[in-house]
């Protein structure tokens, strides 16, 4: 038996120790010789127009470089092609300092540059700027009636599936019916580092940009293509993150406005932006749903109807997939599916965090349960009465699918059968107690991705790839991958990332990244590995030689027969006896579309809550959340555990308390603060419990995951509101459940 | 945030002389507010006199029989006293009730009386505010105003005064001690902060320069029974949307003296004689209760969001009552026994 077998060990962040000692370095903290200062002004206004930028007033202040506005922001590229970054989505991407036009509150319109960070600040204080304001929508309930169907949508997004057998007279015809609205407003992904790039002039247009964000190569890209540098003379580098969760999916203005000023000014510059300023760009959009679910009289469904609407800029068409699972979860002949966007003056959304499948999770999730109280049957013998054998949106089987286990599994754990039907039927002293249960799915998605591997002959190894970590644990992953591939300690094994002029990856998001960088790491490995065995069998009296790739294996710094695992080379041997310093090599991984055409390859989850609610004052507790998820195999069960813990958070925090709440007189946010913007603290928090229900799959990719990043968000919003329903009996559809709600 | 210049003092007259001598200086406790409204652009100070040096940060009896905090104690310090805990311990569960234990250890008794309203709109320059900016309007009132005022706010301003710790010293009585330009004063802790009328700039009636020395408590502490209800969106670090201080003496069942105030209701801490009045002498029952409550609320005005406080505020004080009566809470280092 192998011993230095990493895969599927629970494994201690290999970053942790320089995270906590202070030696990671973020992007707002490199520090460059001679550096300027920029400093952002937000637009006070939702619409309108500049008509004067008094930047001479502040100029005259001593120590005040420059105030950069669309009143001399040189010439630029020019085509909208050249501003869309990667991940954009249809339309005409929002270009700073472009125009005198304001088209959403917060909007940046100027950036004073100084010798220092105060005075940058102060400056901008005191720069009076003119406006004309013009009238504003910001508010989604004025545009009902003006959704439109999106045009092409951003890679990843599929327009609904058309309806399929016959929703409308399926729905008139059941048993029992229900139909509901179901709205949460506008999230924002409120990450704790703020957003802030430091650009390093390395003289003559040259450029090394350390920038928070979830993929360099798309900031790359970007920057290049809007400022016409080389990429050679344009490095991006981003090597940890204080968090993410989609916001930086796109590349932020704050990289813009500094590689700007740093080229004007041809000096290193940097710019950071506010807490208040990180409710300036992409959220989580303000959605309306509306389902309609009707069941025959043996429990099945007999019509599913969603419909969604929610915002989108005036400029670009952002879109998220909130409705198509809902034609996925449960088997039903008769669905109908509809998804709109509405323009308002707001900038564009943002993929957040399970973007779409939250939203819509939380309205099919509750709708299931109204469905399953309407037609008096217990939640999860609902759901297994309509469990999917088959994608019906694809026509297609699951590559894996153990939901059902998820539910039996997490049923028993969480003591579902303590659970008396009746709502408001459980109470401790004060408090009335509630058990809710609700579910989702998620896509299983690999892109192509690349790594480099070079092995020295100290019997060390250096893998790299341009992804990122944003916190979910990819550096301690991709360590793992490598070193059990290789058969290599841990500790001789070294992960790097974020950075352009390593080997080409995706922007880290959709939980992709295991698959598709792991991937990649495990290929290069293996190429190393097959270098290695090349060279072992030159090796003097090799007891190697004639053997194929497949008959040996790497286990404890050795390569050795699989059938005779005493005959074995020390990998560090072989490269001192071969004369070479290192092995070196890179391979892309990608996707194998022939095996996954056949499929369709998802992860599900089902969580079951605890609510207490006081009775007279509507607070609620959740006081036990369990969440079982089959997000096929679990490479390392303590940092898939944490994403999960940190989703479920996420969950409790959408479903009691986040919002961020449109002031419309002003087309303002005004909750624009970590004061105001609640999310959960630690007293928030009480008992939380994951339980991975583990998959075999190698349709996938050929490590088998799935992706364990915002799978766990799914259903949770919704088996609170289940569990407040249960212990109150009262349906709240509008989230965040406020205690006024319950009143 | 505009320059400023920084002096530490080390006794009080320096401080009120320095202050004095600057046109538009502040003091400065522990920075916990001032410092974001100066990095918003709402408080511009050119000058911060700076207090952690001056010797009052003791906790110590008065001659009276009640104990004086000094001004710049910590909050942290002041509700983890032996004495407050002791004999005070409704002052005790409002203090572990506010902000986050970093907070506290920076905030000072001062400061916290001194802190400003929590109104979004205050704090955000690009919208009107008459409280920041008077004559400018006020964007609460027809707007996003679910923290905000239902008793005694005005048309000009329907802000809340968001501490505490101050809601409890209300219903213990406490005496604000001054010192400024024209010498010392003691300001009972009622007239201590103001409704808004048609002055909403003003928080509170210290005169300019003026600066807080302590803050005297009675020797009657409610040590028995006493509650601090407070009710908020998350169960620490956020401020109330309504909370209840109740304290009760007891003869029996029967209410021998009593004190209600609330906060997050209105423009300063909401203490209800009239309302105390209809306590004393009943007995201590949920229909006496909610008489009481009945009476707080009587005046309670809603402006839009903030409609559920009036019905939120009235089953508080209920609650808090029947907490006071029992005599269920205690003073701790955790702020949980109240917490619904
Ligand atoms: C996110 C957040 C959450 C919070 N939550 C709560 C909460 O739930 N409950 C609660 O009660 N509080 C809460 N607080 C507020 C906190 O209690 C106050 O900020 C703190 O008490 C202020 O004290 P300080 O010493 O830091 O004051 P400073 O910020 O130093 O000063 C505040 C004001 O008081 C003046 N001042 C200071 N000392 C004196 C003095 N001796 N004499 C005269 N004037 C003086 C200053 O000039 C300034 O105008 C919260 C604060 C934050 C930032
Ligand atoms: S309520 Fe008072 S503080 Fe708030 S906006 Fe109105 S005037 Fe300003």
């Amino acid at each position: 038996m192998s011993t230095t077998n990493y895969i599927g060990k629970p494994t201690s962040r290999v970053d942790g120790p320089a995270k906590v000692t202070g030696a990671a370095t973020y992007a707002a903290e490199f520090h460059v010789p001679n550096m300027a200062y920029g400093w952002v002004v937000s637009s006070p206004i939702a619409k309108g127009r500049i008509t004067k930028v008094h930047a001479d007033e502040v100029l005259a202040i001593p120590g005040v470089l420059e105030v950069f506005s669309h009143e001399n922001v040189p010439g630029l590229a020019w085509f909208d092609r050249n501003y869309k970054d990667d991940v954009a989505p249809g339309g005409s991407p929002f270009r700073p300092l472009h125009e005198d036009k304001i088209k959403f509150n917060q909007q940046p319109i100027a950036l004073v540059v100084a010798e220092t960070l105060e005075l940058a600040r102060y400056a901008s204080s005191v720069l009076r700027i003119d406006y004309e304001e013009e009238a504003h929508e910001t508010d989604i309930e004025a545009k009902r009636d003006e959704g439109f169907e999106p045009g092409r949508g951003k890679s990843g997004w599929m327009p609904p599936p058309p309806p399929r057998g016959n929703p409308d007279q399926a729905w008139e015809e059941a048993e029992h019916h229900i139909e509901h609205e179901y709205v949460h407003g506008a999230q924002h992904h409120n990450p704790m580092e703020m957003y802030g790039a430091t650009v390093e002039w390395r003289g003559d247009k040259k450029l090394t940009v350390y920038d928070k964000t979830q993929g360099v190569v798309n900031v790359q890209n970007y920057l290049t293509k809007i400022f016409g540098l080389s990429k050679d003379d344009c490095r991006v580098i981003n090597q940890y993150m204080g968090g993410g969760f989609g916001s930086g999916l796109r590349p932020q203005y704050s990289v813009f406005l500094a590689v700007l000023a740093s080229l004007e000014l041809k000096r290193s510059v940097r710019v950071t932006l506010t807490r208040q300023q990180m409710f300036s760009f992409g959220h989580r959009p303000h959605t309306l749903q509306y389902v309609k679910l009707g069941t025959n009289p043996d429990g099945t469904l007999a019509a599913i109807q969603h419909h969604a609407l929610h915002e989108t800029s005036q400029f670009e068409e952002y879109t998220e997939n909130v409705v198509n699972w809902s034609g996925m979860l449960y088997q039903c002949e008769n669905v109908k599916l509809g998804y709109q966007l509405a323009k308002l003056d707001v900038f564009t959304p943002q993929d957040m965090r399970a973007p779409g499948a939250a939203t819509g999770s939380f309205a099919l999730e509750v709708a299931m349960d109204e469905m399953a109280a309407a037609a008096g049957i217990d939640p999860i013998d609902f759901r297994i009465r309509n469990y999917a054998e088959e994608d019906q949106n694809a026509g297609k089987p699951f590559s894996s699918k153990r939901l059902r286990d998820c539910y039996h599994q997490g049923a028993a754990k969480f003591g579902w059968d303590q659970r008396n039907p009746q709502p408001r039927s459980m109470r401790k002293g004060n408090r009335l107690v509630g058990y809710g249960m609700a579910g989702g799915v998620w896509d299983a998605t690999q892109k192509k991705a690349a790594a480099k591997a070079t092995l020295t002959a100290d019997g060390k190894l250096l893998v790299s790839s341009a992804t990122a970590d944003i916190g979910t644990g990819t550096y301690t992953i991709m360590t793992q991958i490598a070193a059990e591939t290789l058969g290599l300690p841990l500790e001789a094994v070294t992960f790097k990332l974020g950075d352009t002029d390593m080997p080409e990856a995706p922007v880290q998001g959709g939980s992709w990244t295991a698959a598709s960088v792991g991937s990649a790491v495990k290929s290069v490995c293996e190429a190393i590995g097959e270098k290695l065995l090349k060279l072992a069998q030159k090796m003097e009296g090799s007891p190697l030689k004639g053997a194929s790739i497949d008959e040996v294996e790497f286990v404890n710094g050795q390569i050795r027969l699989r059938q005779d695992p005493d005959n074995a080379v020390v990998i560090r041997d072989v490269l001192q006896a071969s004369g070479e310093t290192k092995l070196e090599t890179d391979t892309s991984a990608t996707p194998n579309l022939l095996k996954q055409a056949t499929h369709s390859m998802h992860s599900h989850n089902a969580v079951f809550v605890e609510v207490e609610v006081d009775e007279e004052f509507g607070t609620v507790h959740v006081t036990r959340v369990l969440n079982a998820v089959a997000a096929g195999r679990i490479l390392n069960p303590k940092t898939a555990r944490s994403q999960v813990l940190g989703s479920i958070v996420w969950g409790i925090s959408m479903a009691l308390m986040e919002e961020t709440v449109m002031d419309h007189q002003f087309g303002r946010y005004m909750n624009h603060n970590y004061s105001e913007y609640h999310i959960p603290v630690q007293a928030d928090i009480n008992d939380i419990e994951v339980l991975f229900v583990e998959e075999e799959d190698d349709v996938v990719n050929p490590l088998g995951v799935k992706g364990v990043g915002e799978i766990g968000l799914l259903g949770v919003a919704a088996a609170i509101t289940n569990a407040v329903y249960h212990a109150t009996g009262k349906r709240v559809r509008d989230l965040p459940i406020y205690l006024d709600k319950l009143l | 945030m505009n320059p400023f210049t920084y002096s530490s003092a080390t006794a009080v007259e320096d401080a009120v002389r320095d202050n004095a001598s600057h046109e538009g200086a502040a003091y400065i406790g522990g920075g916990t507010n001032i410092l974001d409204l100066m990095k918003e652009n709402v408080a511009r100070p050119t000058h911060l006199v700076g207090l952690n040096k001056l010797p009052l940060t003791a906790i110590e009896p008065t001659p009276e029989g009640g104990l004086r905090l000094g001004a710049l104690a910590t909050n942290a310090d002041t509700a983890w006293n032996e004495e407050v805990k002791r004999r005070y311990p409704l002052l005790n569960q409002a203090i572990l009730a506010g902000a986050s234990p970093q907070l506290r250890n920076m905030a000072t008794n001062g400061g916290n009386l001194m802190q400003r309203t929590r109104c979004y709109y205050f704090y955000d320059t690009a919208t009107p505010c008459n409280k920041r900016e008077p004559g400018s309007g006020c964007g609460a009132i027809g707007g996003f105003n679910r923290i905000h005022a239902i008793l005694g706010a005005s048309e000009q301003c329907i802000a809340t005064h968001p501490s505490d710790m101050c809601i409890a010293l209300a219903a213990l009585a406490a005496t604000v001690r001054v010192s400024g330009p024209n010498g010392e004063r003691a300001i009972p802790f009622e007239d201590f902060h103001r409704l808004p009328g048609n002055t909403p700039e003003r928080d509170n009636n210290l005169e300019p320069g003026e600066l807080i020395t302590g803050l005297d408590l009675p020797a009657k502490g409610f040590e028995k029974n006493f509650s601090y209800l407070k009710l908020r969106d998350r169960n620490s670090y956020a401020f109330a949307l309504v909370s209840v201080a109740a304290a009760l003496e007891l003869d029996g069942d029967t209410i021998t003296d009593a004190r209600l105030a609330l906060g997050g209701v209105a423009h300063k801490p909401w203490r209800d004689q009239e309302a105390e009045n209809l306590l004393k002498g009943q007995p201590a029952t949920p229909e006496t209760f909610a008489r009481a409550a009945a009476k707080v609320v009587e005046s309670a005005q809603g402006y839009g969001s903030n409609n559920f406080k009036i019905e939120l505020a009235r089953r508080a004080i209920v609650r808090a009552l029947k907490q006071a009566a029992e005599g269920s809470q205690h003073a701790s280092d955790v702020f949980l026994n109240s917490n619904p």
